[in-house]
């Protein structure tokens, strides 16, 4: 994973609440078994309607509950490889706030008056160390889970990050925790 | 001191803090490859193929077509057989095209008694809250989180807000689980849940059934929750028992599962009171499943919103929707009448459908089908005579997948037809672009398919 720090430059402005995943990357694009190759399908059909115009520019700031209903992960790399690094908006969908921290995608929550602000500033700088948003006349702090930031800063991998504690894992399967559930390969 | 479902569950996963053992892995065809891909490219192995299973649903074609081989769609064949083959790879048991038990992954799990109570069960799939409904900890997770799980078995997770929702009350005659959720969403709206566990308890859900507590669950994604829950209990029990996959010394797991429930006096962050004598049928009027109203209300009027966001999103959903505020929604006409999905496609679903149904025909402007959730409610189905009440009442009846409630199979709206729809999204393009989605109950969708037009089931003879 890309590591990030500061993500600093213009803004594109998606002025909609309720931005939902079926809308980020529509499904006919889900069938590739690639992970690459989304960015030009972003927002399909309202690009294609002509509803929207989007620049790549490095943040992107939207309404509230962006992200909303499929879990798809498309969503967070259509909108990655389109350009953006980092999306602002009001609040989140939980599934899609835990895909982008997971692919180097930064979400900053902020409050309707400051996306406002940062509307009309058309660029910011987004410093995710200092947990700091600034633009032209403003400035505001954001929340950030200190283990989330700290992979992303770090561009660590989950993964290889949780294997280095194998031996917990085996230890827990071999205990009570390991007995919960069916077994699938003997149905 | 007194524990929450969700506390006790969460703690008997807990390998360490923050890193959560995972029981079932449930697998399909769409969030899976790049997964797959990622195993193989670090050369790691999926480390318990037994606790994992696989099935092909949301690019199924639901007219028959036998095996993967033979999908029409390019993509959607290769995405299937990809599934097969990664399956194969990695030890994973798959029910793809043409198996006995292929179906819809969140009917699947319950229905061969896979999903159990005090399990965590995951899924590349927002809709994993379904299976909440047996007092499992069940979510949705992104392909990123299905490689970790893979590879691990445990996910990271951050420990979730706690909300428990109260219904007293019993429903009134003609309203289904599936208005219940429906009025709860439209009630607290679709972020009204999110970063929250929600647990559905009172007496209007204990008087439910199991595939009616699982209509709940699974809307709980649309409210913006993490996971939906279900305290396990008699319903619980009676159902799973015989159940493929259920433990052999059931009557000691049913011992266990009685310990789950929420202990007197137990803290959730948030609760909520519903009285749920007052739920009328709901129907959806706009883009978001929070824009649901009764079905004898007329289309709000955005001009009467208080917010600016509200009345922006309303003014777009419905010229979107192609209606005007102020029209009876009993006067909307839907054009196509879609049955299914894994929010309504289970056995009693059908058999709700099917008995509403009384020897008419449907509307001649009105194309309705219906879609099993699985190969084998498809099977239960045929056994007891409903699809010929179907066909003989025109509506179509297909094989078993996603089908119509997303339109990534042959499935799909054309550009400006209106659907009554059991599915779960009525968001803009969901079953097609430009299609307009009203979601409605088994028997409300039925109705609308005979009428041509929304009815109040209540006064529906
Ligand atoms: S039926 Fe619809 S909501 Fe359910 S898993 Fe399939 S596509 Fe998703």
């Amino acid at each position: 994973m890309e590591a990030i720090n500061v993500i600093e430059g213009e803004i594109a402005v998606l002025d909609r609440s309720d931005v939902d995943t079926d809308q980020i990357i529509p499904k006919q694009f889900l069938k590739r078994v690639e992970r690459t190759g989304y960015g030009e399908f972003l927002f399909y059909d309202w690009v294609r309607d002509g509803e929207i115009v989007l620049e790549p520019h490095p943040i992107l700031v939207s309404g509230r509950n962006f992200g909303s209903g499929s879990s798809r992960e498309h969503a967070v790399w259509a909108l990655h490889q389109f350009g953006f690094k980092a999306v602002i908006a009001p609040s989140f969908s939980d599934i899609f706030y835990s895909n982008s921290t997971k692919n180097g995608f930064l979400p900053v929550e902020l409050s309707e008056d400051v996306c406002q602000a940062l509307v009309e500033a058309g660029e910011a700088k987004i410093d995710l160390e200092n947990q700091m948003v600034s633009w032209a006349g403003g400035e505001a702090s954001f929340e950030i889970e200190a283990e989330i930031k700290r992979r992303l800063i770090g561009g660590l991998d989950d993964i290889a990050l949780t294997l280095m504690d194998e031996e917990e894992i085996e230890a827990f399967e071999s205990g009570p925790g390991g007995t919960y559930g069916p077994v699938t390969t003997s149905l | 001191m007194p524990k929450t479902m969700f506390e006790k569950i969460w703690e008997a996963h807990e390998v360490r803090e923050n890193l959560l053992y995972i029981d079932l892995h449930l697998v399909h065809e769409v969030t899976s490859p790049q997964a797959f891909e990622g195993l193989r490219m670090t050369g790691r192995k999926l480390r318990r193929p037994d606790k994992t299973v696989a099935t092909a649903d949301h690019n199924v074609p639901t007219d028959g077509t036998p095996t993967a081989a033979m999908i029409k769609d390019a993509l959607s064949r290769k995405q299937v057989e990809t599934l097969e083959k990664n399956a194969a790879d990695f030890g994973v048991p798959v029910y793809s095209l043409g198996s006995e038990t292929q179906g819809i992954v969140h009917v699947i799990g319950p229905e061969l008694g896979l999903t159990q109570p005090g399990m965590t069960i995951v899924c590349g799939d927002s809709h994993t809250s379904t299976h909440g409904a047996f007092g499992a900890l069940a979510f949705g997770i992104g392909t990123s989180e299905v490689e970790h799980v893979m590879a691990t078995q445990t996910l990271l997770q951050n420990l979730p807000r706690t909300m428990r929702i109260n219904y007293s009350g019993t429903l009134a005659e003609g309203v289904t689980s599936k208005d219940l959720i429906l009025a709860t969403i439209g009630k607290l709206g679709t972020s009204g849940m999110t970063g929250y566990v929600v647990e559905y308890a009172g007496e209007a859900i204990e008087a439910l059934t199991m595939e009616q507590r699982m209509t709940v669950c699974n809307m709980t994604i649309e409210g913006g929750g993490k996971a939906g829950m279900i305290a396990p209990d008699e319903t619980t029990f009676e159902y799973m028992r015989g159940k493929a996959g259920v433990p052999e010394n059931f009557d000691d797991a049913v011992e266990r599962w009685r310990q789950l429930p929420t202990d007197e006096g137990a803290t959730f962050d948030t609760e909520v009171e519903i009285d749920a004598s007052r739920i009328s049928p709901m129907v959806t009027w706009g883009t978001t499943p929070g824009m649901v109203i009764q079905v004898t209300d007329t289309v709000p009027d955005p001009e009467q919103m208080d917010s600016p966001a509200d009345r922006e999103a309303a003014i777009r959903a419905l010229q979107y929707m192609g209606l005007d505020a102020g029209t009876p929604m009993e006067e909307i006409r839907p054009e196509r009448v879609f049955i299914g999905s894994c929010t309504n496609s289970r056995i009693s679903d059908l058999r709700e459908a099917a008995g509403a149904i009384k020897g008419r025909k449907v509307a001649d402007s009105v194309r309705a089908m219906v879609v099993p959730g699985s190969a084998l409610v498809k099977a239960q189905a045929e056994d007891e005579g409903l699809d010929r009440i179907f066909s003989e009442a025109g509506f179509e009846w297909r094989g078993a997948g996603c089908s119509m409630c997303l339109g990534m199979n042959p499935d799909t709206l054309f550009d400006g037809e209106r659907c009554a729809s059991t599915s779960n999204r009525n968001f803009e393009g969901r079953q097609g672009k430009g299609g307009r989605t009203h979601l409605v109950s088994p028997t409300m969708a039925t109705a609308a398919a005979i009428e041509g037009h929304f009815v109040d089931i209540r006064n529906w003879s």
